[in-house]
């Protein structure tokens, strides 16, 4: 089946594409994502054998965050051509980030903390996708 | 010089957005949008990319503008988790199944090969 609510998903649509409004609110969100987790990075660091707490915590409020404002911005702006390009690709997707993620997955395993690496992969994965959830379901609530 | 240094981290955390944007918006102009196949093709490249940057064994500075920032921008979890929500919510259980599995173990595979290469290098 085709995805009813693909046209809620963030990414390039009909509307946002080659819209130079959208690309520059893309610019400016990812620019002030990226500036809080590599803050957040360098300030709380870790070491292999230890929870990535900065990692973890940008990924899941920017999944709750995304998930929130897409589905707002569904109901209440459906015509905003620069709203969910800066909070939704720039903010949460600056802010969110999968490669650091599998970095510290892997050098987990390279330290032989292969219980953490598992359980930060599971637990990354499930509270990700709640959150997202969460998001969801606070932002239809409210649109009631 | 730290000023410079997060100058380079605003400015290299944009350019790395815009390029997510940009590739999504071209695997999924020519794969279509019934799978959020741009995302896949993001991650498992950006999870090579940091694996590479991190096996050069760059200077502190610059590993922080090449891969937490570039890279880090470039790729993204928020989206990855939504899409399978997304896919979920419309019982598409394979495909969002298969979205987490795949991207888990192709970017691990991705990251590992990537650390390699940078380590020939390095």
């Amino acid at each position: 089946m085709a995805m009813p609510h693909r046209e809620e998903l963030p990414g390039p649509s009909a509307g946002v594409r080659h819209d130079p409004r959208a690309v520059a609110a893309i610019v400016v969100g990812g620019a002030l994502g990226t500036l809080a987790r590599a803050a957040l990075g360098q300030a709380w660091t870790h070491d292999p054998t230890t929870w990535p707490w900065a990692t973890f915590v940008v990924n899941l409020v920017a999944a709750a965050v995304l998930g929130w404002t897409v589905t707002w911005l569904a109901v209440h702006r459906p015509r905003s051509k620069y709203r969910r390009p800066l909070i939704g690709t720039g903010l949460c997707g600056g802010l969110s980030t999968f490669s650091t993620m599998q970095l510290e997955i892997v050098r987990m395993l390279q330290a032989h903390a292969v219980l953490l690496a598992v359980g930060y992969t599971l637990v990354s994965i499930a509270t990700g996708v709640a959150a997202a959830q969460l998001g969801t379901t606070l932002a239809r609530r409210g649109a009631r | 010089m730290t000023a410079l240094l997060w100058a380079g981290v605003v400015v290299l955390g944009g350019f790395g957005s815009f390029l997510r944007y940009w590739v999504d918006a071209q695997v999924s102009h020519r794969f279509g949008r019934t799978f959020p196949w741009g995302i896949l093709v993001i991650n498992v490249s950006g999870a090579f990319a940091l694996g590479v940057v991190t096996g050069l064994a760059l200077a502190p500075d610059v590993a922080l503008l090449a891969g937490t920032a570039t890279v880090g921008a470039y790729t993204t979890f928020s989206t990855w988790v939504l899409d399978t929500q997304r896919l979920a919510e419309e019982r598409a259980w394979r495909a969002a199944v298969a979205n987490l599995v795949v991207s888990t173990v192709l970017g691990l595979a991705a990251v590992a090969g990537g650390l390699a290469v940078g380590g020939l290098f390095a």
